[in-house]
Parts: C-alpha cells; sequence; structure tokens
C-alpha cells in the first residue's frame, strides 16, 4: 500500500468513525426530545414506567404535604389544564420551593401514577429559573411543549 | 489612576498587537538568506504586549484589593467587607474581569513563545506570532469595545452589591485560572499549527516545539477540569461531580480534542506520520476553547457561570469564533493537500493504536458536542428540550470503552509494525484481570452495567499502565515514559472512583432531632446539636454530626445552612470527612414542622480517587515535559560540544599550502 492510499484508507475510518458517532447521536438526541414532559403531556400520553423523564411545571397550591418521617413530600404539578402529577420526592427540598414556584422534576413515572422523583430542580436564588421554564406563563409552557414533543401529533 | 493606567495598557497592547501581526506577515515575504525590514518587530512587539497586558490586570486586580468603588465593575460585584481572599478571586468572578484574565494570559502565551522558542525557521515563527497577534486583536476589540473593565462610574457608589456566594470559596482561586491558561496555552498550538501550514513546515522538528505547548496547556486543563468538578463537589451539596452541565463540558470538549493533538504530535515527532491530522487537532483544539469561552461567557446558557447576559456580547464572541476557525479551516482546506504524506505504518502498531484512539476520542468529542449545541440549537427554534446523563453516560461510553481497551495494548506494541503474538503474555493479563473483576463485581450484587463495566476496565487499566515497563531496568526509563506510564495509571484509578462511586455509594436521609443516631452502612450518625453561627458576610444554621464507624472514635462534622446578605442567597455547605477508602459527605436540611432537622449523609467509597487519579495524569504531563526538556538540553550540548570539537580540528589542521 501507498503512503497516499494509506492516507486515504485512515481519512475513511476517521470519517465513518465520527458520522457514526453523529448519526448515534442524533438518534439518541431525538429519543430525548420526549425527556421534557408537561403535565397536561404526561396525563395524555404518559412514558413508560421507570422511564427517566423531566416533569415541568408549577406546585399547586395547598398540595405540598410533608410525611411523617420528616424527608418525604408528596405534592402535584400542573400546567395550563386540569391535569395534575401527584409528585413524591425523598430529599432535602431546594431552597426557595414553595407552593406555587415552578419547577422540574427529574424522575421516572411509577406504575400507580406517581411521579417519582430524584431530584428537584427548582430557583436557587432569586433570578435563577430551571432553563425549561424560563420566561414561560403556564399558557406558553403548554404551547412550547406541544412543539418540542414528538409523536404527539 | 489605576482604572485609566490599565485601559491605557490595554489600547497599547491591541496596538502592538497590530504590529505583531504586520511584522509576522512581513517574515512571510521575506526573500531567502535575507530578513524582511518590518520582521524584527514581532517578537518584541509580543513580549511588550504581554508586560502590558499582564499590568493592566495587575490594575483590575489592585482595583478589587482596595475596593475602588468609582470603578463600576468593582462597584457591581464586590463588596468592602468581603474577605481579602474573595475581594482579589472576584477580579475574575465577572464577565469582564474573567475576559481581561482570559486576554492576560493569552498575551503573556504569546510572549513567552516569542522569548523562549528558537529552533523554529524565522518564517515559520513569524507566521505563528502574526496567526497569534490576529488572535489577541480580536480579543482586545471584544474587552475594549464591549466589556470594558475599567469603566468609571459617575458618582462611585457608596458600596458595592457583593459576589455571588457560590463563588465566595477558594475554589475560584484554582479553576478559572488554570482552565483559562490551559484554553489559551491551546491558542499557541493553534498559531504553531497554523504557522506551520502556511510556510509548509510541518515536519518532525515543528512537532517537537508544539509537543512543550500541547503538553502544558493539556496539564492545566485537566488540573481546570479536576479542580472544578472537586469544587462543584462540596459547594453544590447534591453530592454529584460531574453534571454534564454545558459549562462543564465547555471544558471537556478542548480537553478530549487536546489528548488526541497532544498522542498525534508525539507521533509526529518521532515517527513523522499523522502530519495533517496533528495540523487538524490544532485547529480543533482551540476551536473548542474559543467554543468553550462562548458558551460561558455569552449569556446563552443560565448557570452560576454566566455573568452578564448581554447578546451584543455573544454576537461579537461568535464573530470572533467564526472568523477564527472559519478562517483556519478555509486554510487548512487550501493547504493540506499541499502536505505531503508522513511515513507509512501497519494496522498493528503503536501508530495504529494510537490513531484508533485518537479516532475513539474524536467521537466522544463529536457526541459530547452534539448533545451540547442541540439544545441551544432546539431553543432557536423556540423547542426546549433538556439533555442528560441517560444521553451522555451510554453515548459516550460505546466510544470510551474500546478506547480503555485499545489504551491498554498501544503501549506495549512498536513502532511501524508488530505482531500481536508477540505481546499475547500482555495481552492475556490484562484480559484475565478485566474477566476477573467483572466477574467478582457482577457475583457480589447487582449493580448498574456501567459501573461494573468501569470497575472492570479500571483493573486492567491499572495492570496495564506498568506492563511497558516489564524487562526494562527501571533506573534507564526515560523520565518521559515514566510520564506516559503515570498518566494511564491515573486514568484507571479516576475510572476506579467513578465506578465505585456510581456502583456503591450508600445514601441515609432521614429528620432527626438533636440525640437521635441513624445508621448507614457501617457508620452511625449522631445529630449533636444545632446552632446559629455568622460569618463576615453571612449567617448560617450549624449543626454538629458525630459520625463513628463501628466501634471506632466519633468525628464531628459541622455542615451549614448558610444565607449570604449581599447578594442575598441561600447556600448548603456539605460537611466532608476523607478516609484513605472514601468520603462521608454530609449536608443539612430545612426544619420540619415538628422540630426535627433534615440530614442528608453519602458514603461514597473512593470518590477521591476521581480527582487524585486527575492529579496523577498531569503529575504524568508534568514528567513528560521534563523529559522532553531533558533530552532537549542534553541534544543542544551535544550539538554545541560537536560544533567545538569541529572548530579544534579546524584550528589543528594546517592550511592546505596554496
Amino acid at each position: 500500500m501507498k503512503a497516499k492510499q494509506q492516507r486515504m484508507v485512515l481519512v475513511v475510518i476517521a470519517m465513518v468513525a465520527i458520522i457514526g458517532a453523529g448519526l448515534m447521536a442524533a438518534w439518541a438526541l431525538s429519543n430525548q426530545a420526549n425527556y421534557f414532559y408537561l403535565p397536561e403531556q404526561m396525563a395524555e400520553a404518559p412514558p413508560e414506567v421507570g422511564q427517566a423523564v423531566r416533569l415541568g411545571g408549577m406546585v399547586q397550591e395547598g398540595s405540598l404535604k410533608t410525611e411523617a418521617d420528616g424527608v418525604t413530600v408528596n405534592f402535584r404539578v400542573t400546567g395550563n389544564g386540569e391535569a395534575a402529577i401527584p409528585v413524591r420526592y425523598s430529599g432535602i427540598l431546594p431552597d426557595l420551593f414553595v407552593e406555587g414556584s415552578g419547577v422540574v422534576a427529574e424522575g421516572s413515572l411509577q406504575a400507580n401514577g406517581v411521579f417519582l422523583a430524584t431530584n428537584l430542580l427548582a430557583k436557587h436564588d432569586e433570578n435563577y429559573v430551571p432553563k425549561e421554564l424560563e420566561g414561560m406563563t403556564q399558557q406558553q409552557a403548554a404551547k412550547v411543549a406541544a412543539d418540542t414533543t414528538v409523536g404527539l401529533q | 489612576m489605576i482604572a485609566e493606567i490599565g485601559l491605557a495598557a490595554l489600547w497599547l497592547a491591541a496596538a502592538l498587537a497590530v504590529l505583531q501581526m504586520i511584522s509576522g506577515a512581513a517574515a512571510l515575504r521575506s526573500v531567502d538568506g535575507s530578513t524582511h525590514p518590518l520582521a524584527i518587530y514581532a517578537r518584541p512587539a509580543a513580549i511588550v504586549q504581554a508586560v502590558l497586558a499582564v499590568l493592566a490586570f495587575l490594575m483590575l486586580l489592585r482595583a478589587f484589593a482596595i475596593t475602588d468603588l468609582s470603578i463600576k465593575l468593582v462597584a457591581t460585584n464586590s463588596h468592602s467587607m468581603k474577605p481579602m481572599i474573595y475581594k482579589l478571586t472576584g477580579t475574575w468572578g465577572n464577565h469582564e474581569g474573567s475576559m481581561l484574565l482570559w486576554v492576560g494570559v493569552l498575551a503573556l502565551a504569546g510572549g513567552l513563545l516569542a522569548g523562549l522558542e528558537k529552533r523554529l525557521p524565522e518564517k515559520t515563527m513569524g507566521a505563528t506570532l502574526a496567526v497569534q497577534g490576529f488572535i489577541a486583536l480580536g480579543f482586545y476589540a471584544f474587552l475594549l469595545l464591549s466589556s470594558n473593565p475599567f469603566e468609571r462610574l459617575p458618582v462611585p457608589a457608596a458600596e458595592g452589591i457583593g459576589l455571588n456566594p457560590l463563588l465566595q470559596d477558594i475554589g475560584l482561586a484554582i479553576h478559572p485560572p488554570t482552565l483559562y491558561a490551559g484554553y489559551v496555552g491551546l491558542s499557541v498550538a493553534f498559531s504553531l499549527a497554523m504557522g506551520a501550514l502556511l510556510t509548509r513546515e510541518v515536519n518532525p522538528n515543528f512537532a517537537r516545539a508544539m509537543r512543550p505547548w500541547v503538553l502544558g496547556a493539556w496539564v492545566l486543563l485537566t488540573l481546570g477540569i479536576t479542580a472544578g468538578s472537586y469544587w462543584a463537589y462540596y459547594e453544590l451539596g447534591w453530592g454529584g461531580w460531574w453534571f454534564w452541565d454545558p459549562v462543564e463540558n465547555a471544558s471537556l470538549m478542548p480537553w478530549l480534542a487536546a489528548t488526541a493533538l497532544m498522542h498525534s504530535v508525539s507521533v509526529l515527532a518521532a515517527r513523522d506520520a499523522l502530519r495533517t491530522w496533528t495540523i487538524m487537532l490544532g485547529v480543533l483544539a482551540f476551536s473548542m476553547s474559543m467554543l468553550g469561552t462562548f458558551l460561558v461567557r455569552s449569556g446563552v446558557l443560565t448557570s452560576v457561570h454566566a455573568f452578564a447576559v448581554d447578546p451584543e456580547r455573544g454576537a461579537f464572541i461568535l464573530a470572533l469564533l467564526l472568523i477564527y476557525i472559519g478562517g483556519a479551516f478555509t486554510i487548512f482546506a487550501l493547504r493540506a493537500s499541499a502536505v505531503s504524506e508522513g511515513k507509512r505504518f501497519a494496522a498493528v502498531s503503536r501508530e495504529g493504536a494510537l490513531v484508533f484512539n485518537n479516532v475513539m476520542l474524536s467521537a466522544i468529542l463529536a457526541i459530547v458536542l452534539l448533545g451540547t449545541l442541540y439544545p441551544l440549537l432546539a431553543e432557536a427554534f423556540d423547542a426546549r428540550v433538556s439533555v442528560g446523563p441517560p444521553y451522555f453516560n451510554p453515548a459516550s461510553a460505546i466510544f470510551a470503552i474500546p478506547m480503555f481497551l485499545v489504551m491498554a495494548v498501544g503501549p506495549l506494541l512498536r513502532w511501524k509494525e508488530d505482531k500481536p503474538l508477540r505481546v499475547q503474555f500482555e495481552m492475556l493479563l490484562i484480559a484475565a484481570v478485566l474477566i476477573a473483576t467483572l466477574a467478582i463485581v457482577a457475583l457480589a450484587g447487582d449493580y448498574p452495567l456501567l459501573p461494573v463495566l468501569g470497575l472492570g476496565l479500571a483493573a486492567a487499566l491499572g495492570v496495564a499502565a506498568f506492563l511497558p515497563l516489564r524487562g526494562r531496568k527501571l533506573s534507564r526509563v526515560p523520565t518521559a515514559v515514566w510520564g506516559m506510564v503515570l498518566a494511564h495509571f491515573g486514568v484507571a484509578v479516576s475510572l476506579l472512583g467513578m465506578a465505585s462511586e456510581g456502583a456503591f455509594t450508600e445514601e441515609r436521609l432521614a429528620a432527626v432531632a438533636p440525640g437521635d443516631t441513624v445508621e448507614m452502612g457501617d457508620w452511625l450518625i449522631t445529630l449533636e446539636s444545632v446552632a446559629p453561627v455568622a460569618g463576615p458576610n453571612w449567617t448560617a444554621i450549624e449543626a454538629r454530626v458525630a459520625a463513628r464507624l463501628g466501634e471506632g472514635e466519633a468525628v464531628t462534622l459541622t455542615p451549614q445552612a448558610r444565607n449570604f446578605w449581599s447578594p442575598a442567597q441561600a447556600t448548603s455547605e456539605s460537611a466532608l470527612l476523607t478516609r484513605w477508602n472514601g468520603q462521608l459527605y454530609a449536608v443539612i436540611g430545612a426544619q420540619t414542622p415538628d422540630g426535627r432537622w433534615q440530614l442528608r449523609v453519602w458514603w461514597k467509597p473512593f470518590v477521591t480517587f476521581i480527582w487524585y487519579g486527575g492529579l496523577l495524569i498531569a503529575l504524568g504531563g508534568v514528567l513528560a515535559i521534563i523529559g522532553r526538556v531533558q533530552v532537549d538540553v542534553k541534544r543542544r550540548k551535544a550539538a554545541e560540544l560537536g560544533e567545538e570539537r569541529r572548530a579544534d580540528l579546524a584550528a589543528l589542521t594546517p592550511e592546505p599550502a596554496e
């Protein structure tokens, strides 16, 4: 094999690997598009039980209850419509987590319809808003969600 | 006066960058043998520019030290009551100051290059300095036109606003300067690559000149990322050490490119192969540095790193990014075919293994890049998505696992051509360690797939790292080889830490009243008391927690929930207990209505190995630099000696009679 041929072979191998990585990333990312759910969507077309997703919305007024163990909280997340998803979370709540504030819960839906959160992203200072909820009213959030979620048409 | 001196120094430095560019470009026009009259100014311009840019930075440092509230930047980001160390580090805890640090390091790197590098042909050096001056000019323009750090307030403020409490930590003294120095060190690699490409000097000599810069930048990047990861781990109070946050990815991407570049430049220096590939990686590595700067500094991301959201600045950096990267890739496309092919090598050879791992690193880079940019692109179309660990972990592991396997064997292979059978003992040994570890972990319990694979690979790599020393006399092993062994072992150590943290972490979360004890694994955790405490610019609730391992002695931990008052913000200060085999991590939460306190504790086995590994990797890089410099000095001495002897001989030999 001549040096020039060898260089071509190397270029082709590198291209194949990097394009492969790109395609794989594109495929995996298109699956990620429905990684973020609003309460309406979760009620309408719930993700598979146990699949890691994010649920974003507002903490419903009057729904926040702490269990007897002192560390497990139950609350409901609402969006634009009637839908309210019960969320269960064990852990230290973010500092500015209160009823009526926006929240993004990371976790998965359980078989009993409760969203088991492993992490809550809420404001940790006056200026910080979870990226997905930044500057959105509930109506806008619902519209945006309809645009971002594939396979709902 | 401080601000005016600083500003004047910056303008002068910008003017010198123009001179450096013109003079460097003039060197390209020199006819063989004679130097263009303009070409002699490039080196001094670079050196004086470095002095001026560093002076400007020192002036800002002074303004922060004395809290000069007539300067807008100080008034909006500092506070007279802050401890001195945070006043100083606060200099780069904001947009303008951190860009000034960036530019200062850039100019310093250019000055060092101009002052120290004497091996390259003058033409190549001129082109390199011209490119370096062009880069510096863009960032001077950015500072002076859109983010002037020395702007005065019409009326001095009565008191400063203060610094984000998350940044009031010793981490701010270490993480940004090392990371920036690494980012910017890659600019020298970029300029050298461009210089060599423009003057058609892509050869082992050029690779040897470029190598210490790449190694140095890579060592600093490694340290910066390691420090940043540990800082986020203890400061954010979530117990995680890597979040795949876009700003973290922004530092990981240049590191991946620099790792590939460092290996490929070694092949070029040792074997004169991979010429164009090395140039391309040089361009890519600095492109990733600038992309990182753009992502972090333009305000497209909301995070603790995004100090100011100003679309004009974002557009400015984006324009610079397009000019430099676009320009570089255009020159690359035009000139790459003119670079003649390097030496050939077989698929099974040291070069082959390095090429494979270069490609795998590039693939991981592509995965991280797409995952980081996808949410931003989606947002441009008004769609909001989040990409997190469920994407990054498996997608990067697909390429990382074959890379680690090849990395175990690669250093054992010979250059140019080798037979797999020759290293069959080593390969069998590595495979045996891998399979045995996987089997033991799989039998021990039910753990997630990736951490289990990580443990197996860590064990195999740990053994494989030392195999290149087998059969060699240890006292005669070159320093650079020790560097490689250490760095590869560091990867194994770090991987062990990550996998162990992922597989074996124990966690306990409970609401406890003072005096109560909770159990976690072998640990007994007692909440002794909760009391308010106050610091210079914060008040806090501090818990005294006694941790006891079995029958051992109790150790007191004091996690705090802090409230800063300028700016008003609450943070959680975790408390850590470090043992050789892991770390106990405690966080105090809110008080429950019945008066108990939320307490969250983790036992993270071997988690510290993640950062020890990072330090080992960096140390390996330092050894490699030392080794190369030693060889270089020896070579120069030998050459000088040879010259002398020849001169002596010439003096002794009688002139031939005419």
